[in-house]
């Protein structure tokens, strides 16, 4: 079956147009691909390997991701290691690098908020950034219409993420699996060509210019240093986001949530109420957004409806799913990776795109639960149980 | 096993006394033109271990379908009558509410949440019993963090009682299957529900594992003071368990009684074809 | 009532090409429960496939009739290919997987062969050439409906029926139903489901194609990113229809078609979008499982 997979890639590939032949191409793509089709075939047979070990109960070491987690040895010393490379990061980098790292904590945090959807409450969101946008265009219009600043905006862009997480929520959360995925979907396309087409709200497809970044106290910054207020600022929301979510994924709320995951029908028989769980899910997760969008307006000064196509509610999906879903800090790699890969990926400029598709595949196949599966909380307070 | 016309009469003036804590009354259920449960009555008193059998298909898993307010009944009127508490319809609740009103059950193709620890399937069990909410989560204030404890403790008290506290820690998934029957079980009653409804507690259950199923549910309402209805098919079980049998078929009651009496009666034995009676 | 007409009309071509695409979307998902998200990209595919032969068959000389058949009959082929590929690499590991998992892999697979053909053919709008002859016969009714809607309605019908016939009574068909129903049972009576699931690929890339081959003919100009829009749109009209159930798919799109074409005509073209979102949401939330879906219950 192999044997058809070079030849078709190459014909396809040679023709332009009209009178264009390019008969190297055709030559490149074919070794390559015969080359890349072992490689492929030694791997999933590698994998097969694997899992058959794994079903005949031989032990298989824990990934070391998860061994690093487990060990307080490893994961203080790692945890102040992350510390000082953040808290240096701005004055050892350029500002460009600086700017890309904010963009990259602003899909951290919102991905944390999606994580809470499709993560623990396993409700499929495929239209997560009309909150994002929900929460920009609060900050821009409330900023252009009344002047109001950044700080007073962020809480109104949390409540307005909350709020349409409600208002969205309640007709489409009786909807199962892919059923809501194809709603959200559609009301994220919904209030983006609403952006787009009414001029009089939104100033359609020019957008919103000027929005000023998050001031202190009233001090003139320069553009350098407003950027590195803003990392600081972004890694303080940050660090809150992950002490919420945390919190709340051990709480009774976020027990609920995996049950209705697990099954949603057993869920109910033990006394939860399957909507009012998942509306809080689907509401907390676009807080989340909501705050993500006003941050992000306050970085760009710029918010266009192109800024929230679907293509971006996909890409925060695939940080979810690719850094482990479920799992805090299988989100955050995720989110560096998918967000700084095409990136610095740059240097290949054209091709990046078409990699980026590659490793999401290549990912997925070899590892479908993501790069930190598995890791589940345990707890701990058993033995002190035992003893008493 | 008390048997005969005076056992029957004395639990007939015992009920006489009071209120029947579950009481269903012409309960019917069509699926399109299907018919699985015709104008069904059944009533449950305080601390019975009543049995629901049938043949395969004779409606008693849509029965508890109804019930517990999975399904809405066609037809019929649904009370309970917990204990000390005033009666309520059942009628159009939502599963949930069923289950906050002491109503819990299990399932007959376990429904445990796979990825969950033991301890955690339990404390899901607790949910409705407990009243923290997002805010309290988030910023952990003294009831919050009191609850939580509170929970755990209970939780672990209750997997000690069905006997499951070594496997605290361990995904239900990978628990052996007589174990994650009692699992459900465990999670059940941590709704702390006045009845308790089983599904086939011991499909798949070997014999040693039955027998302790049986000390096990015998325990529970004696000790928890739960009521138990019962759907079954181990004959031997249900015969030694139950103070009273419903017998259904093809959605209709054909006979009820105490185990002699229904192991004894016609219509029973036409039913099963003469098969396993021999309890 | 003659502007009425027209717009049903239109609404009908819009629903039949929305109806070849969104057949693949339902069949993969009846079967493997997948939202194929790379089956735009095999529509897109298609379509190219069948201007570069287009093209060069005309430098060649060859007569319409001949180009138009065989310039379908390649891209149908090659979609066919490269839907069967597609599957193996892509979806094939990952079957037992979690269910998003499948559907992340699906996502990479669209945006890798978007851009494949980007870099392959370059951004702009190529002009496609008309390769639907004008009937004769058609010049009368020819402000109502031109001989290439015809074309694209009778091609429609035609696919339709063959695979309902196809599914309905040939062996395939049946091992394809039960693979559907329970895969596990089926590979217990001795189904291949692996072969099952590649040949529902391969259909499903195969009308995608004829689809594209129809479109770009009547638009008159492909680029690498027709096939995400259609794509969506054409998955909105599974769902609509009941996502897994093939009338459900034909159903779904001609209503849609129908939807859009009635809004744009009396309404505003602006908004079209937002209707039809508008309306699919509508409908889910009476109807949760599609216009023609069966509503599931899970057994207890």
């Amino acid at each position: 079956m192999f044997l058809t997979f070079p030849i078709m890639v190459i014909k396809v590939n040679t023709i332009e147009n009209i009178v264009v032949w390019r008969w190297k191409n055709l030559f490149i793509v074919g070794i390559g691909v015969f080359l890349l089709s072992f490689v492929w075939r030694y791997l999933i047979k590698r994998k097969e390997v694997g899992k058959k070990k794994a079903e005949a109960g031989e032990l298989v070491k824990p990934p070391i991701t998860q061994r690093v987690l487990k060990e307080p040895k490893f994961y203080i010393p790692a945890l102040i290691a992350v510390a000082v490379f953040a808290i240096a990061f701005p004055f050892v980098f350029s500002m460009y690098q600086t700017n890309i790292m904010v963009t990259a904590l602003i899909y951290v945090v919102i991905s944390l908020g999606l994580n809470i959807v499709v993560g623990l409450a396993g409700l499929l969101d495929l239209g997560y950034v009309a909150f994002y946008a929900v929460g920009a265009y609060t900050y821009a219009l409330l900023n252009y219409h009344f002047g109001l600043g950044f700080w007073t905006v962020l809480p109104i862009g949390a409540a307005m993420g909350f709020l349409f997480g409600v208002l969205l929520g309640f007709p489409v959360l009786r909807l199962r699996g892919d059923y809501l995925a194809i709603v959200t979907l559609g009301f994220g396309e919904i209030i983006r060509l609403i952006l787009e087409n009414w001029n009089e709200f939104s100033f359609g497809p020019s957008g919103i210019a000027n929005i000023p970044r998050p001031g202190l106290f009233g001090i003139q910054m320069s553009l350098h240093s407003s950027i590195i207020y803003l990392y600081f600022l972004m890694i303080g929301l940050t660090l809150f986001t992950i002490f919420v979510v945390n919190r709340l994924q051990d709480s009774r709320i976020g027990r609920a949530w995996i049950a209705l995951r697990e099954d949603e029908i057993a869920c109910q028989a033990m006394g939860i109420d399957k909507t009012k769980t998942k509306l809080t899910a689907f509401a907390l997760g676009a807080t989340w957004a909501g705050m993500g969008g006003v941050v992000f307006a306050a970085k760009t000064t710029f918010i266009n409806p192109a800024s929230f196509t679907i293509w971006e509610s996909i890409i925060i999906l695939c940080v979810v799913v690719i850094g482990g879903m479920g799992s805090i800090i299988g989100v955050i790699i995720g989110a560096l990776i998918l967000i700084l890969l095409p990136e610095y990926l740059r240097a290949f400029s054209e091709y990046r795109m078409l990699i980026f598709g590659a490793v999401l595949v290549v990912m997925m196949v070899f590892r479908p639960g993501g790069i930190i599966s598995d890791v589940r909380r345990i707890y701990r307070f058993e033995e002190r149980e035992t003893t008493a | 096993m008390c048997g005969g016309s005076t056992g029957l009469k004395n639990a007939k003036q015992q009920h006489n006394a009071m209120e029947p804590i579950l009481e269903v009354k012409t309960l019917t259920m069509d699926f399109g033109g299907l018919r699985a449960l015709d104008s069904l009555d059944l009533a449950v008193y305080q601390n019975e271990i009543v049995a629901l059998i049938g043949p395969n298909g004779a409606g008693k898993t849509t029965f508890f379908n109804c019930i517990t307010g999975l399904f809405p009944p066609t037809k019929g009127e649904m009370l309970i009558a917990p204990p000390g508490k005033k009666p309520t319809k059942l009628n159009g609740l939502k599963p949930n509410i069923v289950t906050a009103n002491g109503l819990a059950r299990t399932f007959q193709n376990i429904r445990l949440f796979p990825n969950m620890t033991v301890l955690e399937n339990v404390m899901i069990g607790r949910h409705c019993r407990l009243s923290s909410g997002i805010l309290g989560a988030a910023f952990r204030n003294r009831a919050t963090v009191l609850e939580e404890e509170k929970v755990v403790e209970e939780s672990y008290a209750m997997l000690k009682k069905i006997g499951l506290d070594a496997f605290v820690n361990d995904f239900a998934k990978n628990l052996p299957y007589g174990a994650q029957r009692r699992l459900e079980i465990a999670r059940a009653m941590a709704t702390d529900p006045f009845l308790l409804l089983l599904d086939e507690p011991a499909a798949g259950m070997n014999l040693q594992e039955t027998r302790e199923l049986d000390e096990l549910i015998v325990r529970i309402r004696d000790e928890e003071g739960i009521s138990i209805l019962l759907i079954e098919h181990d004959m031997k079980l249900v015969m030694s368990l139950s103070d009273r049998i419903f017998v259904v078929d093809y959605g209709k009651k054909i006979a009820q009684g105490t185990p002699a009496e229904i192991q004894n009666n016609p219509a029973v034995i036409k039913a099963y074809l003469g098969e396993e009676i021999d309890a | 009532m003659e502007y009425f007409l027209e717009l049903f009309l239109s609404g009908l071509i819009r629903g039949s090409i929305y109806a070849l695409i969104a057949l693949g979307y339902t069949m993969v998902y009846g079967i493997i429960e997948l939202i194929n998200f790379a089956h735009g990209e095999i529509y897109m595919i298609g379509a190219f496939t069948a201007l570069i032969v287009a093209s060069v068959l005309t430098m060649l000389g060859w007569n319409q009739i001949a180009i138009i058949l065989l310039a379908s009959v390649v891209a149908v082929i090659y979609s066919s290919a490269y839907g069967y590929t597609v599957e193996k690499i892509a979806y094939q590991p990952l079957r037992g997987a979690p269910r998003l998992s499948a559907l992340i892999s699906a996502i990479g697979m669209s945006l890798f062969l978007q851009n494949y053909v980007l870099l392959a053919q370059t951004s702009d709008f190529m002009p496609f050439p008309s390769l639907i002859p004008e009937f004769k016969f058609m010049e009368s009714y020819e402000h109502i409906i031109s001989s290439p809607e015809i074309v694209i309605l009778a091609t429609t019908t035609l696919v339709m029926i063959f695979l309902a016939f196809l599914i309905k009574f040939t062996r395939m068909g049946k091992a394809m139903r039960a693979t559907a129903q329970d895969r596990e049972m089926a590979m217990l009576v001795g189904v291949d489901v692996d072969r099952i699931i590649s040949f529902t690929f391969i259909i499903g890339s195969a009308t995608a194609a004829l689809g594209g081959v129809l479109i770009a003919s009547h638009i008159g100009q492909i680029n690498f990113y027709i096939g995400f829009l259609a794509g969506i749109k054409a998955f909105v009209a599974a769902v609509l229809g009941g996502i897994g159930s093939i009338p459900g798919a034909v159903v779904g799109s001609l209503v849609l078609g129908w939807t859009e074409s009635f809004f744009t005509g009396y309404v505003s073209s602006d908004y079209e979008d937002v209707f039809a979102f508008l309306f699919l949401v509508f409908i889910l939330i009476f109807r949760p499982s599609g216009i023609m879906g069966r509503a599931e219950t899970e057994k207890v």
